[in-house]
């Protein structure tokens, strides 16, 4: 193989899924002979492949050329309702029976569990749409290089406040891969992820300050332009500039839309099957109860044309399906597996594996300077740092960078404060969502303005 | 004569094409002119995890990896590509793609290749045991032991409404090839086993975590019964945190206790000494060396060599013997942390902290074990002098922005002090500062230090290596503690 054919590896990928397929139905049928004589129960095999590569230029000049090719075959296997579990990165036929082996070895020494096995056949997805999912951008490293270096130089050259980079990056991947079981089903997802960011440093007597800004979509064609993208890098950076100290205490805080989508993740793991059984969230038995505001609605979307997270199918060949998780302010649905399902004695809701395009549906946003207006003094949250959210009881702690908002204005950029509740009142408290939701990520919302949080600053 | 080396190298390259000498001609394929260094990284991994819940053996899985990362470096300059299989096949491409670096984008001088010198197999003394940590106890001891946990844990208190056990062991070997004459290899066991605990009362519920390992076989875990003290700590941290009331708001004194709360120089000052960050003059420590960044108190250290420690390293993933590395002396900044492209371009020793996730990441510097050394207090002098503040004994994780300088840490134990006591716990909260702030404001230093139980997993771009941390008591005069009660 020349170097110039690894250029475009994410081509080849895309446009046939070679012999996954073949290699997935052969695994499934060797498993189903050698499970014959012992009672297996069921199988399932997932394969996916990908490749890409990523370019990082600094101070103008290229810094690495990474290429990546990753395979990873998982094998289960059902016997006597009892689970077994084996992956490879090796997809030849001897590291794929060793694969196989070591997963019924498994199952040997596991204790049966009646919830185990797949999902029901008659829930196996039957319509696949096309999703749009995948298209290569089919650009040479020398190209990728020189839009990396654009996007790096329209931040550095933005302001000569700009006193330093941290590099610019592009990365182009593409990847498809096979689900298949023993009901028979056996389907194929693909699709390509490209991006470009930067990031880059400011400086005042307060010290240095770093902030980035990306862009990413499915298609070459829907990314903001690579110069954009440095520009937006740097107003974040010097918004940092300056900064002060606010008062301790309640106020409202906004959640940018980026920081937003975070907190409603934070929801619907909340809301997870696997969470759920194990008596490990705050929001058990909150089916059929209030949880937002009656204004507010969570939808999920698998089917969207060229979606971040759309996919025809789950992780066990369920078909996916638009529904509510919450309508009108009340969970109308969990998010469940098979088997996550079963242990509460409920049917799965073909999230084994996540959710596929989640959307917050307010009945009104509103603009940036009406929720300005709307908090009056608070803080604008546009970075989180640390892993302070307590899914069990739903509290909430976490460090923030952002903004000071007096009279309904920014009135100075902050760090080094906290910010504290429980997200069973954070989430009650949504008093207004911003019209600034962007469609390309997996959870879509505006920016969230909560009523009241306790900040803890060194003031 | 060299057993680590013999059995790192027969684990990556046995039953391939390949053997040392192919592979060396094959990296100087790697040297274009303008490339200045070649370098083959191959690694074969395997991984057992069982879990357990309910007091059942809920799955098992098992799962091996291997491949070769392959490295062109020239100047500033790196391209790197990789093979998910370790042939001669596999190899070829992976190399032609990683020496693409040269002719990509901007000017690079050229210059003469140097003269390579002659590759040897280097020797060492281990640090661990080279047993392989999957193979080395049974699958009927291993599921014995996980329900030996979950009964202690539900014998303590009738609170305790859910135990998870879990218990992962990975045998992973390494062979590392370079044009400046390195030939190295490594076998790292690793065992990790984790205790959950979920404790209800009056419709409250609460959960507590524990676990340790190291670089050890799984046996390890039931020597002086070490498995059924990770239930005992998991229940009491369950059950204290039932009657934890909401934690304070705003800056107060902090005293942090031994071992695993290390997380803070973890976050606020060993993050910023990696040697990338400093060359960029990303990080807030950068060009800071010999100046005081932390209370005179305060000496940190990196150290791979302890023995069996998670973080522990006999060689980096670039095959520098792994060393103790002083960061912070007396509170004045003396070193960085190196891998051989930081240290090269930062004309410094390399400190033999180039390390990688996997074959299919590039190395870069990180942390091994890292830890204060211990000062001169008594721990109960030190939580007596406290009128009014925090007593923080154990952390669920944290994160620093290592150009501001600004980290967090989550406690996962703390008590409300007054008058020199604990006197009731507190919930969890973020604690944030400003690094070499935070270090400066240290104003007692416990004579009891302890490293943590070897649980710790650090992420940095991407990529997640096993580390280790400890301190001793430590008193912080002033640190922001952000709970929801105001003061």
């Amino acid at each position: 193989m020349s170097t110039d054919s690894l250029y475009d590896l994410t081509a080849p990928l895309c446009e046939q899924d070679g012999d996954l397929p073949e290699i997935a139905s052969r695994l499934i049928e060797k498993a189903r002979k050698k499970g014959r004589k012992i009672g297996i129960d069921a199988a399932e095999v997932g394969i996916s492949q990908g490749a890409g590569y990523t370019v990082t230029v600094r101070l103008g000049d290229v810094e690495t050329t990474e290429f990546h090719q990753d395979v990873s075959c998982g094998i289960t296997v059902y016997v006597n309702q009892c689970k077994g579990s084996a992956n490879t990165s090796d997809l030849s036929i001897a590291a794929l029976d060793e694969a196989l082996d070591a997963a019924f070895d498994i199952a040997r020494f596991a204790q049966p569990d009646s919830c185990h096995g797949l999902a029901d056949a008659s829930l196996m997805a039957t319509h696949m749409p096309n999703l749009d999912l995948s298209s290569p951008w089919g650009m040479a490293l020398d190209q990728a290089a020189e839009m990396a270096l654009a996007c790096e130089d329209a931040g550095r050259g933005f302001d000569v406040r700009i006193v330093n980079s941290e590099g610019a990056s592009l990365s182009s991947y593409g990847g498809r891969g096979v689900y298949a079981n023993t009901h028979g089903f056996l389907g194929r997802h693909n699709g390509t992820t490209h991006s470009i960011g930067c990031s880059l440093l400011s400086e005042d007597v307060r010290g240095k300050h770093r902030d980035y800004w990306y862009t990413a979509a499915r298609r070459a064609d829907a990314l903001d332009p690579a110069v954009s993208v440095g520009q937006r890098a740097a107003e974040r950076c010097l918004a940092r500039l300056g900064g002060e100290t606010p008062p301790t205490g309640a106020c409202p805080v906004l959640f940018e839309s980026e920081v937003a989508s975070g907190l409603l993740g934070s929801l619907t793991s909340a809301l997870s099957g696997g969470l759920l059984y194990r008596h490990e969230s705050f929001l058990e038995g909150a089916l059929g109860t209030r949880v937002m505001p009656a204004w507010l609605s969570v939808l999920e979307r698998p089917h969207l044309k060229g979606g971040a997270a759309s996919a025809s199918f789950d992780g066990e060949g369920v078909q996916t399906q638009s529904k509510s998780i919450i309508d009108a302010g009340e969970v109308v649905s969990y998010l469940l597996s098979s088997y996550s399902a079963r242990r509460l004695s409920m049917e799965t809701t073909g999230n084994a594996g996540g959710v596929h395009n989640l959307i917050l549906e307010p009945h009104t946003t509103k603009t940036r300077r009406e929720l300005l207006q709307e908090m009056g003094r608070g803080l604008i949250v546009r970075e989180l740092m640390g892993q302070g959210v307590n899914l069990v009881n739903g509290d909430y702690s976490r460090g923030v960078s952002g903004f000071w908002v007096e009279n309904g204005d920014i009135a100075y950029p902050v760090a080094e404060v906290t910010i504290a509740g429980n997200l069973r009142d954070m989430f009650l408290g949504i008093v207004g969502v911003g019209d600034d939701l962007d469609p390309r990520r997996r959870v879509r919302t505006g920016s969230i303005l909560i009523d009241s949080m306790v900040l803890a600053t060194p003031a | 004569m060299n057993e680590m080396y013999d059995t790192a190298k027969d684990t990556c390259l046995g039953g391939t094409d390949l053997d040392i000498s192919e592979c060396e001609s094959m990296m100087l394929g790697l040297m274009a002119p303008k490339v200045d260094v070649g370098e083959l990284f191959f690694q074969r991994e395997r991984r057992l995890s069982w879990s357990l819940e309910d007091g059942k053996v809920k799955e098992g899985s098992f799962g091996v990896s291997g491949g070769v990362g392959v490295r062109a470096m020239s100047g500033e300059k790196t391209g790197f590509a990789y093979a998910d299989d370790i042939s001669r096949d596999a190899l070829k491409p992976a190399i032609a793609a990683a020496r693409a670096i040269v002719k990509s984008g901007g000017s690079i001088e050229s210059h003469q290749s140097p003269a390579l010198p002659a590759l040897v197999a280097q020797s060492g003394d281990a640090i661990h045991v080279l047993d392989d940590p999957i193979l080395g106890m049974s699958t009927a001891a291993r599921i014995d032991m996980m329900q030996r946990v979950d009964a202690v844990a539900r014998s303590l208190d009738n609170r305790v409404s859910k135990v998870s056990v879990g218990l992962h062991a990975v045998h992973e070997a390494i062979l590392v090839m370079c044009t400046d004459g390195t030939l190295c290899g490594d076998v790292r066991p690793l065992i990790r086993m984790n205790v959950s605990v979920i404790a209800e009362e009056n419709g409250r519920r609460e959960r507590g975590s524990a676990g340790g390992g190291g670089r050890r076989q799984a046996t390890w875990l039931l020597e002086d019964e070490r498995c059924d003290d990770y239930a005992r700590e998991a229940v009491r941290l369950a059950l204290l945190n039932l009657d934890a009331v909401d934690a304070p708001a705003g800056a107060m004194q902090v005293v942090l206790g031994p071992g695993w709360p290390g997380v803070l120089l973890h976050e606020a000052v060993g993050h910023g000494l990696e040697g990338d960050f400093n060359r960029k003059g990303t990080s807030a420590f950068a060009g800071r060396m010999g100046t005081q960044v932390a209370s005179p108190l305060c000496t940190v250290v990196d150290d791979a060599t302890l023995e069996d420690r998670r973080g522990s390293l006999r060689i980096d993933d670039e095959g520098t013997p792994g060393q103790r590395t002083v960061l912070i002396e007396d509170g004045v900044l003396s070193g960085y942390m190196t891998d051989k492209l930081n240290a090269k371009l930062m004309q410094s020793e390399c400190t033999g902290n180039g390390r990688r996730e996997s074959y299919a990441h590039l190395p870069m510097p990180r942390m091994t074990n890292t830890f204060m050394l211990p000062g001169p207090h008594d721990p109960e002098e030190i939580l007596a002098s406290v009128k009014r503040g925090l007593f923080a004994a154990s952390f669920g994780g944290g994160q620093v922005d290592i150009t501001s300088g600004q980290f967090v840490f989550s406690t996962t134990e703390a008590w409300l002090v007054e008058d020199g006591r604990c006197v009731r716990p507190v919930k969890g909260a973020t604690l944030i500062g400003m690094g070499a702030e935070v270090m400066q404001r240290v104003s007692m230093v416990g004579n009891d230090l302890e490293l943590d139980t070897g649980v710790g997993v650090c992420g940095k771009d991407g990529q997640s290596v096993p580390v280790g941390v400890g301190q001793p008591t430590l008193k912080v005069d002033e640190i922001i503690v952000g709970g929801t009660s105001s003061a």
